[in-house]
Formats: structure tokens, C-alpha cells, sequence
């Protein structure tokens, strides 16, 4: 008798526990919507609460991106938060989208992990009132406002183009060191750079395009390739920030140093002691902070209603001035950014 | 009347319930609920519930097989690669106009295959799981991301992919969780109410005295990991759904997860220890504090920093535990007998 009551009673209080917790529960949720729609109260900049969801955290680019966006929302006077997953996949990403989007944020801006994954976890933001705002990788169109685009590709090309002619005269031998021989935007730039010196620099040969696979030491040894093949050459330029940085590595150390102009697309802590050391004298990049800045006002103007994300909408964006909306919903942060022995050391990235 | 003396010497029903791993996580679910639910804004949507089990079904599914794997001593670190190759090939059979239902099933025969390979390496030729598995980690994954290359398929069928975060009604609980219900009452039935479920524990304990017993342990491990395979491609297929994406590198790092839930749920690495209720907890409690952390604007670090300790700090508690419930029962042996042969023996 005395166990079974003693049974009986555990498993009463395991009922009653079971019980509690369903209605808690229960409670809870009742108790939370409610509260929602006290704190959601629209989107106007008064109560601006911007999320930042980079790719990944710990990563030199975003925090450089962040530290912009942080500054815009600051000018302001918003609430900015940067949340994000520690390895850059789409499925991590989603549970910081959707924990913004409960939060009724005004605003997401985000490094898209995956054009597609993602989507869904966005629309239900959008839905729930929350703007979205693309930067540095984007989704399909109909998931995001506006897309922060970093650098159009005729940019891109025309500031490598301009900077390898400034450095050797404007005439003589150069190469190309690309990445992977298909990689789709590399060849569109070199397509672009060739019109470009066909039309702007004829006294420019380009003599050849090797392929380092953006690997540091293929790229190290397809420069040392490209200065015996061609005796000649003056320049080289690489648009991958691995290629440039091997290419560097590789000048540095050999009789060409200072011989054989080397630009391209590269980021400034790569590139610093190669820079400072004479091999380098400019290469481009676009400005994270700059573009985290660009995004964090796009966002702020969306939520203000000063902009719909519809081609021709125009805003202004703090001290980088007056931006419009082009087409597909896109915003052009601009040229990329020179990178010199005048101004790399004001960047970590 | 040997039930009686029994009883003299065995711990209270209450105090074996309350000194178990799996009351504690289940109690420890409770409290953060409660507290989050009291605490944190937005905890008590049922949006929250949403997104939890969402998020955290593809580790729900996967801890159900891989509970009976770790309880016979072995570890099966591919699955997450089989969650990758199962996706790709969804994938991959989408784009070349194979119907979805079909593409499915084969997705899911890739992953029994999988869980055969690994699972006649290890029951059959007598390899070391971790060893085997390690290597089908990487085997599966390379295989995967082969298929698809870096691209990812991603224009499935609107109906299916509505379908992997479809809720019940208005309660906040996805559709998904039937099939993981269904799904878990059929493993905790073959654990713990079956001669083949007492065999797992059996092979945990002691491979060689499970074999003079009667028990298959080859055919055991082999069925074993045939059953992690093929709920690893399952999970692997609502992903692919859920997330509308295909990819061959989806889900990479899982393996960790899920076993990292299932210690939590007080299964024991060594084998021969741990029950299904303890892992779903441990599941559900890491997904609690996860997403109570998330809606306090947390970062992933910290939170990865905090669940981190909360596994280490279970693993210490073990010791702990059985030491408490130890000296519990002496003194009531104690208390009930007088001196009795034990004091003698210890003197």
C-alpha cells in the first residue's frame, strides 16, 4: 500500500509539473503577442533599430563593414545590433533573420550566406513589417528592398586599367594574373579591361593572362612564370586579392622590384608591408566601412519612407552624399577605393 | 517477498527519478523555459516555439538513431555528410527532371546505402567506428559537394517546400514534428521495450558477454547504422526543403551538434548508458537556451561559449551524481540494517 501511494504520488507530481509547463506555456504565448503590438508600434527613424547579419563574425571584411554601418546608425541616433553565425552557411543565418524579425526590428541588413536559402526567413520579415537591405552578396530580387551593391564591374576594370597606365607611362607590356579560368566575374572584368585599353590606352600590350586558381602558391609561381616568359613586361595587374598579395610576395623578393608595376584588387592588411616596402604603389578595393555606412542609411531611408527600393528613388547618405536607386532595386556604393602609402594604414580589413 | 527486501535496499522511486541525468535535463528545459518566458521579450510568441523546433528537427531526428549508436560504444561522425550528400542529390535528380517523390526516396536509399558502408565496415570487418566514420565523412562530403559543384539547386517545387515549415493550426508547432513523433515513440519502443533494444544496451556493456548471450552484435551495429543513414537522409531531405536549397555542403558541422545534445541527454560515450527521453531533452534544452540567448541579442560565440561549458559541466556531473545517489544509499542501508557486512568489510 505504502509504495503504491508513494507511486502514485510521483507520479502526480510529474502530472502536475507536466501540467504547469503546458500552461505556462500557454500563458505565455497570449502574454508575449500581446506585448508585440505595444512594442512593434510602425517604423518611423524615432525608434530606428537596425540588425546587422554579416556572413560570418570574426571576419576582418565585416567588421569593417559593421563598424560603418554602427557609425550610421549612431548619426541617427538609432538602435544598431550586429548579430550572425560563426560559420558562413545559410541555415545559421536564418535564425538570426527570423529572431530579428520577432524583435520587429526596422530594419535587417544582411550578407546573403545563399541568394535562395535564405529567402523565406526574409519574407516572413517583410511581412512582420521589417525592411531588408542586401550588401556585399545579394539574394534574388524578391526577397530584399534594396541591395547595396559594392562596385559595378565597368568601375572595377576602369580603376585597374587607369592605375597600372599611371604607373609604367601609359605604354608598354602587361600581363593579367586572374583567379580560376572560369570564374565568372574575373572574366568579366578582363573583358572589360581589354575594351578599356583598346579604347583609352593603345600604347598598352597585353601580352598575356595566366591563371593562379586563387591559390596563394600556384599564383606565386604563375608570377614568376609570367616576368621569364616576358623579359619586357611593365605590369601586372591581378583582380583577386590572392593573387595580388602572391604576386607581391613573390616582386618583393626579386630583381624586377619596383621594375614591374603590380596593381589589382587586394585588402590593405595584405597588402600593407608590400606597400610599404616599395613593390606596390596602389591598388583598389572598395571601402567596407563605407559600404556597411552606405547600407545602414539605405535602410534607414527605407524605413522613414523616403525610399520604396523602386528605381529613381533618391536619398542622402551622410557624408558620402546623395545616392538613387537604380534598377533592380540596386544602390552603387561607387568607384572602388585607391590604396596607397598615403592612406593604408587607416585600414584593418 | 524478494521484492520486499529488494526494496529495503534499492533508492526511493522518487529519489532514482529525481537523481537521473534525464530528470535533471528535463527539469533544466523547464526552469529556462520559465525563466526565458518571465525574462525575455518576444520568448512567449508562438513564433518562438516555430522557429525552436524548426530549427532544431534535423538534430531531433538525427539523436534518435544516433542515441542507440553511442549506447553500443560506437560514433557515426558522417552523418552530417550524409545530410549533404542526401540534400545534393535531391538536388541534383530536381534538375534533371526527376519527379520530387522520387527524387526523395533515392535521396534516402543513398543514405541507407551510406549507413551500410559504414555499417559493414564496422560490424562486420571490425574497424573502429570513429576511425570508419571519420574516413565517410569526409568520403560522403567530397561526394556531395562533387555533385553539385559550388552551385546550388534551388527551384523545387513551391508545395513541397511549403510543406517543411507548415505549422498545425494555429498551435505554433510544425507539421515536421508528426513525423519526428511518429519517428520517436517507434525508436524509444525498439530501445527500450524490445529484446533487441536490451541487446544495444548489452553490446554497450560488454560486446563479448552479449554475444555468449545470444545477441548479433555485427548484425546490430550493421542494422544500426543502416537506421542513421537512412534518418540522416531524411533529415537531409527536410533541410533541402525546408531551406528550398540544395547544396553539398548543407548541414556541414552537424555531427558535432547532435552529438553534443545526445552527451547532454546523458547518454554515455563509453556505451551502455542513456535513454531516448534525456536526449530529446538535451536536444530541446540546447535550442531553448540558444534561442532565449538569441532574442537577448547574444552573439553565436558567446552562446556557443555557454553550451559549451553546459556540456562539459554535464559530463563532470555524471561522477557527481552516481557518487550522491552512492553515498544516499549507503547511509539508508545503513540506517535500515545496523551494521551489516558492509561496515565490517570497510573496517
Amino acid at each position: 500500500m505504502r509504495t503504491i501511494s508513494r507511486r502514485t504520488a510521483v507520479i502526480g507530481a510529474a502530472a502536475l509539473t507536466v501540467a504547469l509547463a503546458v500552461t505556462g506555456c500557454s500563458k505565455a504565448s497570449t502574454g508575449g503577442s500581446s506585448s508585440d503590438t505595444g512594442t512593434s508600434g510602425g517604423g518611423g527613424s524615432s525608434n530606428l533599430n537596425v540588425v546587422f547579419i554579416p556572413k560570418n563574425l570574426g571576419n576582418p571584411y565585416f567588421d569593417a563593414s559593421d563598424a560603418g554601418g554602427k557609425a550610421a546608425v549612431g548619426e541617427l541616433g538609432g538602435k544598431y545590433s550586429q548579430v550572425g553565425p560563426q560559420t558562413a552557411s545559410p541555415d545559421a543565418q536564418v535564425q538570426y533573420i527570423n529572431t530579428a524579425a520577432q524583435q520587429h526590428a526596422s530594419a535587417i541588413v544582411i550578407s546573403a550566406n545563399d541568394p535562395k536559402a535564405i529567402g523565406d526567413a526574409l519574407t516572413q520579415a517583410k511581412q512582420g513589417g521589417t525592411k531588408v537591405v542586401t550588401f556585399d552578396s545579394d539574394t534574388d530580387p524578391q526577397y530584399r528592398d534594396v541591395f547595396v551593391n559594392q562596385a559595378s564591374p565597368d568601375g572595377i576594370a576602369k580603376a585597374q586599367v587607369d592605375g597600372i597606365a599611371k604607373q609604367i607611362g601609359d605604354s608598354g607590356e602587361i600581363a593579367i594574373l586572374s583567379a580560376a579560368a572560369n570564374a565568372t566575374n574575373q572574366n568579366a572584368w578582363i573583358a572589360l579591361m581589354k575594351k578599356d585599353l583598346a579604347a583609352d590606352h593603345p600604347n598598352i600590350k597585353l601580352v598575356d593572362t595566366v591563371y593562379g586558381n586563387d591559390d596563394d602558391q600556384t599564383s606565386f609561381d604563375k608570377t614568376a612564370a609570367l616576368l621569364q616568359t616576358h623579359p619586357n613586361l611593365k605590369g601586372i595587374i591581378s583582380p583577386t586579392t590572392v593573387g595580388i598579395a602572391a604576386a607581391a610576395r613573390y616582386l618583393s623578393t626579386s630583381d624586377k622590384k619596383g621594375k614591374v608595376a603590380l596593381t589589382g584588387l587586394g585588402t590593405p592588411n595584405q597588402m600593407k608591408e608590400y606597400v610599404k616596402d616599395g613593390t606596390v604603389k596602389e591598388f583598389y578595393l572598395w571601402n567596407p566601412t563605407d559600404l556597411g555606412y552606405l547600407a545602414a542609411f539605405t535602410a534607414a531611408a527605407l524605413v522613414d519612407g523616403t525610399i520604396t527600393g523602386k528605381e529613381g528613388d533618391t536619398f542622402k547618405a551622410g557624408r558620402l552624399g546623395e545616392y538613387k536607386v537604380g534598377a533592380n532595386g540596386e544602390v552603387l556604393l561607387g568607384d572602388p577605393t585607391a590604396f596607397n602609402s598615403s592612406n593604408i594604414d587607416k585600414f584593418n580589413f | 517477498m524478494s521484492t520486499t527486501t529488494y526494496r529495503a535496499y534499492a533508492h526511493p522511486l522518487w529519489r532514482r527519478l529525481l537523481l537521473t541525468r534525464e530528470a535533471a535535463v528535463i527539469a533544466l528545459v523547464v526552469i529556462v523555459s520559465l525563466w526565458a518566458y518571465s525574462n525575455v521579450p518576444y520568448f512567449g510568441d508562438t513564433l518562438t516555439l516555430t522557429y525552436l523546433l524548426l530549427d532544431t528537427t534535423t538534430i531531433l531526428l538525427i539523436a534518435l538513431p544516433m542515441t542507440l549508436v553511442i549506447i553500443t560504444g560506437e560514433i557515426d561522425l558522417s552523418v552530417a555528410s550524409v545530410v549533404g550528400l542526401s540534400s545534393a542529390t535531391m538536388g541534383l535528380l530536381h534538375e534533371h527532371g526527376v519527379g520530387m517523390a522520387l527524387a526523395c526516396l533515392i535521396a534516402l536509399a543513398v543514405g541507407v546505402v551510406c549507413g551500410a558502408f559504414n555499417g559493414f565496415l564496422v560490424g562486420y570487418v571490425g574497424l573502429p567506428s570513429l576511425a570508419v566514420t571519420i574516413g565517410t565523412l569526409a568520403l560522403y562530403r567530397g561526394v556531395a559537394v562533387g555533385l553539385l559543384g559550388t552551385t546550388a539547386v534551388t527551384d523545387f517545387p513551391k508545395d513541397w517546400t511549403s510543406k517543411a515549415s507548415q505549422v498545425i493550426g494555429s498551435s505554433g508547432v510544425p507539421s515536421v514534428m508528426i513525423v519526428f513523433a511518429v519517428l520517436a515513440v517507434l525508436f524509444i519502443l525498439l530501445l527500450h521495450f524490445t529484446p533487441f533494444g536490451r541487446g544495444v544496451y548489452d553490446i554497450g556493456l560488454s560486446s563479448e558477454a552479449a554475444t555468449f548471450s545470444g545477441v548479433s552484435a555485427k548484425r546490430t551495429k550493421l542494422l544500426l547504422f543502416v537506421l542513421t543513414g537512412a534518418v540522416s537522409a531524411l533529415a537531409g531531405v527536410y533541410f533541402t526543403l525546408r531551406f528550398g536549397s540544395a547544396r553539398g555542403d548543407n548541414a556541414t558541422g552537424l555531427e558535432l551538434q547532435v552529438i553534443a545534445a545526445v552527451l547532454l541527454g546523458g547518454v554515455s560515450i563509453f556505451g551502455g548508458r542513456g535513454r531516448l527521453p534525456g536526449v530529446i531533452a538535451g536536444v530541446l534544452l540546447i535550442g531553448v537556451i540558444s534561442s532565449a540567448l538569441r532574442l537577448q541579442g547574444v552573439t553565436a560565440n558567446v552562446i556557443s561559449i555557454i553550451i559549451g561549458l553546459l556540456l562539459v559541466l554535464s559530463v563532470i556531473s555524471t561522477p557527481v551524481l552516481a557518487r550522491l545517489s552512492d553515498v544516499a544509499a549507503r547511509r539508508s542501508r545503513a540506517r535500515r540494517s545496523g551494521p551489516g557486512p558492509q561496515t565490517v568489510v570497510s573496517q
